[in-house]
């Protein structure tokens, strides 16, 4: 049986017709398997994969019936590459069976059934989806030993061994997405588990706390630790929007639950491809919750500020400006403008600078 | 850089440093302050690529470098016109793009003669042979060698004749106009390009038509029905000194922390106490709100639909999660507010109209409808028509000037406040990963306190034992200007003379009190990077006397 293959190193047609299921479709000459399913609108189970890694094809869930030249095998889907005339089955009767079995392996891994039920995740669990849609029963092979939670104290990420199933893709995107390495696999075997270098405590590690291991995990083995527990996915709202901190314009979701703001997640669709750094997984929203907040407006007066509605306030501003502009011309007054709020108040601001009090004198921090 | 090649933003995309085979990256800590795109770099050596830091201090991406040229701070000029001087010397540079695209090339010749390896060697402290290898690897990579540079470059005093040096660069390799090449400044907030996209600059209206520029006027005046005023205005710095002399009476800020954020903390809040009126808006009572006469409470991020323009010149959509909280108002309902009581009459109701406005009169961003950003997720100025695809990297057929590249014969010019015997430690100010500026947002992050919980001094080990400090050990931190208490943290990451500071924790370390109001004289950055200081052991304390 195939497993892996190289890149095929002489010169391939640019594209490629491959037949999924009795449907053709076109791909480029370096699609591997995997992409020829999913462009057919296929799909299958893949839970060692992560699309911005090197596929391992570890986990045998994508493994599906191919035909190349008259010639079957079964390749896994997400490592094998697609090649001119191929056609491929995603779900015969064999391979159905095969992944069912594999599931109950990997549920005795995480001995269950106790844990599931207990399921913290907030957002969609690969094994559990894959196990539902196979059937896959809990007890089907004796679990092992249970595994424990490991509380290390850091206030980000919460790791519970006994949902991992040893994908490896949180190591994975440590060391070769994140270049970090912080985590790695250690025992052998049923014993392997997740692990950072000194005493296992990640706040001893080089983790940058970037998130992307609990983004990537397939299960809720890591998990946000300022989320889970306070919702559930089904409960979730999801919006698109750009994080609030660097130029880089990371893409992200906020997560609000009855018009609350609960956490954020990665924006896998935007350019940054799911990237975020701890300021943008862990601080992008507790800020907006703060009671410090700001909540209505403030006039000083004597010193002291007081409560305000914005009509007065509004009033109080258009006219002390009015008279300052009036008195000693408009250049008597300047107004900076924001790069932390968004393009159409910076343009608002600039325009009101100019024709509402008449002056250039509009700048922004892009000098600081 | 906009005198040179006509555009000052990052040439290309961030995905594309990821494919490219030479990375010179200067005065950029960019696993600190830009970890996303620090990946891409990394992404980049990991395909073969080779890196070069240009950096004071030893920064967490020298691990991934081929090479480190720890430069002494502020020797940024010498070295890049000697990376110039052997790319000519030796005959390294694109004859052919140089000829067709660029003007000046034999004044720039002249002119870096003088800039040998060895005379670099000696300003900059870094050896002949690193040089005259780096310009080598440059020139070899070219013209598929990408430059970044952060503040490390623009925050000094020579900030604009340091980027001009390095524009210099990436025209000797014909690297501008060129996929995952380029000279790319990394910017520093979530929408410092928007602001001044939409044209809030003294001299710029939106997409960048200058305001003294013949005929940019008239087609606004014509747009927003209202004379515009002639002449270009003043930025912050200067209005900050017309405030102490009473000609500026009336200030505006909107999002903005400036007492904490802008250099020489004491001159920033005397400048404002000194003004006779000030609004601020924003969501949280900064420093600088407190010294307000009116305080509107602003929309956050997360309350705000509309768009942030990032980096590499992508204007993607921001849109609200929840509602205002309080009776806060987005800024641009308060704006719209503000300029209905102005008498400015105007048919705008939404973000999306303003948008719609504004792209209507700016042609660069022409092309770009909230339509295309919700259905195409973030399009790259210039995008001038519905049908165009934006722009991956600029100046591709021809600079954006529509203009030859001009080369910019620049000299030295050290940092604008020696060390002395008084003040003999060089202060360099920059950011941290888990900390963001002023620490207004990730102050009030769980968790982040135990990540680093205080301001700190970085020093190295030799200056450490010189002064008798021990980790942790809280010492005073005097410049001419002002001083503060912090902890010391000694690690070789900071070089022999120099120690480091970020600004985000001004409950109790007040950074910016220290920090020099020299400015660049072109752009008005100030110098940040670059201010002499001393410490101070704190006496301990004895019992009194009585």
């Amino acid at each position: 049986m195939v497993t892996t293959q190289q890149k095929p190193k002489t010169p391939v047609a640019k594209q490629l017709n491959v037949q999924v299921n009795g449907i053709g479709v076109g791909c480029a000459a370096d699609a591997r398997v995997l992409d020829a399913i999913r462009t057919a609108g296929f799909d299958v189970p893949t839970l060692c994969y992560d699309e911005r890694l090197d596929p391992q094809g570890t986990c045998r869930m994508c493994l599906v019936d191919v035909t190349v030249d008259g010639k079957p095998a079964q390749v896994a889907a997400c490592t094998a590459f697609a090649s001119d005339g191929m056609a491929v089955e995603t779900h015969s009767d064999e391979i159905t069976e095969y992944r069912k079995t594999v599931l109950e392996m990997l549920l005795s891994e995480t001995s269950s059934p106790a844990n599931c039920p207990k399921c913290i995740s907030f957002k969609k669990c690969e094994l559990h989806e894959a196990v539902e849609e196979y059937g896959a029963k809990w007890d089907a092979f004796p679990p092992l030993v249970p595994r424990e939670k490991v509380d290390d104290g850091n206030p980000f990420i919460q790791r519970d061994y006994d949902l991992c199933i040893s994908c490896f893709r949180c190591t994975n995107i440590c060391n070769d997405w994140e270049q970090v390495g912080a985590i790695t696999v250690e025992g052998r075997g049923q014993e392997s588990t997740i692990a950072s270098f000194f005493e296992n405590d990640l706040m001893k590690s080089p983790c940058t706390f970037c998130g992307q291991c609990i983004n990537t995990c397939p299960t809720g083995a890591l998990t946000d630790k300022k989320i889970v527990g306070k919702t559930k996915a089904e409960k979730l709202e999801r919006t698109k929007t750009i994080c609030p901190y660097c130029g880089v314009g990371c893409g992200i979701h906020l997560l609000t639950q009855d018009g609350e703001l609960m956490g954020t997640e990665p924006d896998f669709d935007s350019p940054s491809r799911g990237s975020l750094c701890v300021k943008g997984q862990f601080a992008s929203w507790e800020f907006v919750k703060s009671e410090e907040r700001l909540k209505y407006p403030l006039i000083k007066e004597n010193g002291a500020f007081r409560r305000a509605s914005w009509d007065e306030a509004l009033d109080l501003v258009t006219s002390r400006l009015t008279a300052i502009r009036d008195e000693t011309g408009p250049d008597s007054i300047v107004c900076w403008s924001s790069a932390r709020t968004v393009t159409e108040a910076n343009y608002l601001m600039q325009k009101f600078t100019r024709i509402g009090i008449g002056t250039n004198n509009i700048d922004n921090c892009s000098r600081t | 850089m906009a005198v040179m090649v006509g555009k000052g933003a990052m040439t290309n995309s961030i995905e594309e440093l990821a494919g490219t085979d030479f990375l010179l990256v200067a005065g950029s800590n960019t696993t600190e302050a830009h970890p996303v795109i620090s990946l891409r770099m990394k992404r980049a050596v990991r395909n073969g690529a080779k890196l070069v830091v240009i950096d004071p201090r030893k920064i967490e991406l020298t691990k991934w470098a081929s090479r480190h040229l720890q430069i002494n701070i502020g020797t940024d000029i010498p070295l890049f016109n000697a990376l110039a001087h052997v790319m000519i010397k030796e005959d390294l540079y694109d004859r052919e793009y140089v000829e067709k695209r660029t003007e000046g090339f034999d004044e720039l010749a002249k002119h870096v003669e003088f800039y040998t390896p060895e005379y670099a060697a000696e300003v900059c402290g870094v050896p002949a042979e690193d040089i005259v290898a780096t310009a080598r690897e440059y020139a070899e990579a070219s013209p598929k060698a990408a430059i970044c540079y952060t503040l490390g470059i623009t925050e000094h005093s020579c900030g604009s004749h340091n980027v001009q040096s390095i524009a210099n660069l990436g025209m000797l390799g014909g690297n501008f106009g060129m996929p995952n090449a380029g000279v790319n400044p990394l910017r520093g907030q979530n929408n410092v390009q928007g602001a001044s996209d939409s044209g809030a600059l003294p001299t710029d209206l939106p997409g960048y038509q200058k305001v003294e520029r013949p005929g940019v006027r008239e087609k606004f005046e014509k747009a927003w029905g209202a004379e515009l005023p002639k002449r270009r205005g003043i930025t912050k710095i200067t209005a900050m000194d017309q405030m102490l002399r009473g000609r500026v009476r009336g200030v505006y800020i909107m999002g903005e922390n400036t007492v904490i954020s802008d250099p020489n903390t004491n001159h920033a809040q005397k400048a404002l106490e000194a003004a006779e009126f000030i609004v601020v808006q924003d969501i949280f009572m900064t420093d600088t709100a407190r010294l307000a006469d009116v305080v509107l409470p602003a929309g956050s991020f997360a309350e705000s639909d509309g768009t942030f323009a990032n980096s590499e010149r992508r204007v993607q959509r921001v849109r609200p999660a929840i509602k205002p909280v309080g009776e806060s108002r987005t800024d641009v309902d308060i704006l719209l507010d503000l300029m209905g009581r102005f008498g400015i009459v105007q048919d705008l109701e939404s973000p999306s109209d303003v948008w719609d406005e504004m792209r209507k009169l700016a042609p660069i961003f022409g092309g770009i409808t909230y339509e295309r950003l919700d259905a195409e997720g973030g399009l790259q100025w210039p995008c001038p028509t519905e049908d165009h695809p934006g722009t991956e990297y600029l100046h591709a057929d021809e600079m954006e000037s529509g203009l030859p590249g001009y080369f910019a014969p620049v000299d030295h010019i050290p940092p604008a406040e020696p060390t002395d015997s008084e003040y003999p430690l060089v202060l360099t100010t920059g950011r941290r990963r888990s900390t963001y500026h002023t620490g207004t947002q990730t102050g009030r992050a769980s968790g982040f306190d135990l990540l680093v919980a205080t301001e700190l001094a970085e020093i190295n080990p030799y200056d450490a034992d010189q002064l008798e400090l021990t980790d942790g050990e809280t010492i005073v931190v005097r410049s001419r200007r002002g001083e503060v208490e912090v902890p010391v943290l000694i690690t070789d990451k900071s070089p022999h003379g120099t120690i480091f500071m970020s600004f985000a924790f001004p409950e109790l370390t007040q950074t910016n009190r220290l920090t020099s109001d020299a400015y660049d004289f072109i752009t008005e950055t100030p110098e940040f990077k670059a201010c002499a200081v001393r410490i101070e052991k704190i006496a301990p304390v004895t019992a009194s006397a009585d």
